[in-house]
């Protein structure tokens, strides 16, 4: 190593040539995650323009019937915008409040012994495959709980509520853990302090973790948000494949990934109208759910800073 | 004097009001229970409810039977090829990719420069967009389009690969952070250079957690479905695949298929094929959280 350093052999020299090929061969890589977004929006862009030069854009938006694959088509996003409202809508209200709870159980009052068995327990729910939590609320929570305790009319095979509750236990793990992460982040001195002033557990968890995580917390609800739209497998089972313009959750639904996956199975010609509806709703979603990721990693950005 | 003066006026008013707070505390704490029970119960209730409705099917010929149009015969052998060649090339190019992205952003990307930050959003992001997007990439420019691999296998491990190399990237990215940077000091003051600091001193003590990680990406590629069902593999597959350009169907499809169908007994297949899927889900889980467990006590 020493003689190396004192004249700049041919070992040295070979020495810089490796470091200049692995610095450049490494940036090369890390532009792939780039040219994998850019081939994204294209693959989106191109197809979803050619759309909407044969549809109308008020069309599109404002018509209520959704037959894109029938003679004659129809193609009113509507019935897949509240489909997959409906469906979103009761995940969530499934998830954030128990995601929260549990988050709040984990980070204040759990021991670490408890800690240890529900955290990986949380894990395998979250490592669940979709097709499974969709062949669960098809074959066991819609006939066994939906069916028989869904008070308003009949409900068939397929109904949003089995499709959300079931994509709510499915993002509940994420939205427990990343609310987790947000209040172990909150310092001691504010639990110590808030606990010698004579606060409750109770108190501590609601008036002093909860509002100072409460950035971190936004940023989960968020995420379960666009995950909960994005959810394709699930509905598809479950929810089924026709699109009502409904929202009686106790009904079968259609939502937006629900229908690219439905369209994808049928295999359309490239270039027909079917085929480039995919990428219509596919635009659709990718917009929707890029704005709310972009939303939960800037307020996550911000609480990190706050507390470093 | 804070002290003295909560002390003093708590004794005669205090008692009450205290048990009452006592009170709220412990219901709030038994809601809070409620709720990790719904997912604890949930999970509970899944496994035994698919364990008791795909028993009767558990069996060796489970796995070496085709797919089948007759319940009774219904196998998952060419599901059960098809994944395996599937995560095995996705692993297999989705390792050296996101380990190498992740030494760039980690150890030789300047810190503040806005490109950087860029990439790291991207990738942030990518790891948030729906998996069926990925089935619409896939299916514009790779099966069809500019590449038109067709619905191949080659095709189905493309995918999967783009859609788990965040995942990849992020997990590396947090295993090489968590060496320390006194071992790189040591390493670089004895004249090592910087590519010889990362690949015998930083990488090896990375290796669990990128392990973890990569595990962990495998375990969420094996049981993707979403954008493979644009990309032709739910198709009916009666063999294995041979090459890169084979026809696929993969477990998660396959399963799919039987659980949709209208026969009861298709159902049955489903659920002991999920069993299966399970097992082997729950086993890279398990290998991933032990390897993660024995990294934390070394450090």
């Amino acid at each position: 190593m020493a003689s190396q350093s004192l004249a700049p052999s041919g070992q040295l020299l070979r020495q810089r040539r490796i470091e200049l090929i692995v610095r450049s061969s490494l940036s090369l890589i890390g532009l792939v995650s780039v040219v994998v977004t850019i081939a994204i929006v294209a693959s989106l862009l191109l197809p979803t323009l050619e759309f909407f030069s044969e549809i109308s854009i008020a069309e599109f938006f404002t018509s209520k019937v959704w037959a894109p694959l029938f003679n004659p088509p129809k193609f009113g996003v509507l019935p897949l915008i509240t489909g997959t409202f409906l469906v979103m809508s009761v995940a969530l209200i499934l998830a954030v409040p128990c995601g929260l709870g549990a988050a709040f159980y984990l980070s204040e009052y759990a021991s670490p012994r408890l800690r240890k068995v529900v955290k990986p327990v949380l894990e395998v729910l979250a490592g669940i495959p979709t097709v499974v939590l969709g062949f669960f609320a098809l074959n066991f929570v819609n006939p066994q709980i939906v069916q028989k305790f869904w008070p308003v009319g009949d409900v068939g095979t397929f109904s949003a509520l089995s499709a959300g509750l079931v994509v709510g236990v499915a993002i509940l793990p994420l939205m427990a853990s990343l609310a987790e992460d947000a209040m172990s982040a909150v310092p001691n001195s504010l639990r110590d302090g808030a606990l010698a002033l004579g606060a409750t557990r109770r108190e501590v968890c609601t008036g002093v973790i909860f509002p100072a995580a409460l950035s971190g917390i936004v940023a989960a609800v968020v995420l379960a948000f666009s995950r909960a739209i994005g959810e394709t497998t699930i509905a598809l089972m479950a929810a089924g494949s026709n699109p009502r313009f409904t929202l009686n959750p106790g009904s079968g639904v259609q939502t937006m990934a629900s229908f690219i996956g439905f369209a994808g199975i049928g295999d359309q010609p490239t270039g027909s109208t079917g085929y480039k509806t995919i990428f219509a709703v596919g635009s659709l979603l990718f917009i929707i759910t890029f704005l709310l990721n972009i939303v939960s990693i800037r307020v996550v950005r911000r609480f990190r800073e706050a507390y470093e | 004097m804070n002290l003295e003066a909560t002390s003093s006026a708590a004794p005669p008013l205090g008692h009450k009001i205290a048990s009452s707070r006592l009170w709220r505390d412990r219901i709030f704490r038994s809601i809070l229970l409620l709720s990790i029970a719904v997912a604890l119960l949930t999970l509970f209730t899944l496994l035994i409810d698919t364990f008791l409705e795909g028993r009767p099917r558990l069996n060796g010929a489970l796995l070496e039977n085709m797919p089948s149009a007759r319940p009774a015969r219904a196998g998952l052998q060419s599901a059960i090829f098809g994944s395996l060649w599937l995560v095995g090339i996705t692993s297999l190019v989705s390792l050296p990719l996101g380990v190498g992205t992740a030494i760039f952003l980690e150890e030789y990307a300047p810190k503040n420069s806005r490109y950087i930050r860029l990439i790291e959003l991207n990738i942030q992001n990518l790891a948030g967009v729906p998996s069926v997007v990925f089935g619409i990439l896939g299916l514009a420019f790779i099966a069809r389009g500019p590449l038109s691999w067709g619905f191949t296998v080659r095709t189905g491990a493309m995918v999967l690969t783009i859609l788990v190399l965040p995942l990849v990237i992020i997990a590396s990215r947090e295993a090489i952070r968590a060496v320390p940077p006194s071992i790189r000091d040591g390493s670089l003051a004895l004249g090592a250079t910087q590519w010889q600091t990362i690949w015998r001193q930083v990488l090896p003590a990375a290796v669990p957690g990128i392990a973890t990680g990569s595990i962990l990406s495998a375990s969420r590629a094996l049981g993707e479905s979403a954008p493979l069902l644009l990309l032709g593999a739910l198709s009916f597959v009666t063999f294995n695949p041979t090459s890169l350009d084979s026809s696929y169907t993969v477990l998660p499809l396959l399963i799919f298929k039987y659980a949709s169908d209208a026969k009861a007994e298709f159902h049955v297949v489903a659920a002991a094929a999920i069993i299966v899927l399970l097992v082997v889900l729950l086993a890279m889980n398990a290998t991933a959280i032990l390897v993660r467990n024995r990294f934390q006590k070394r450090l």
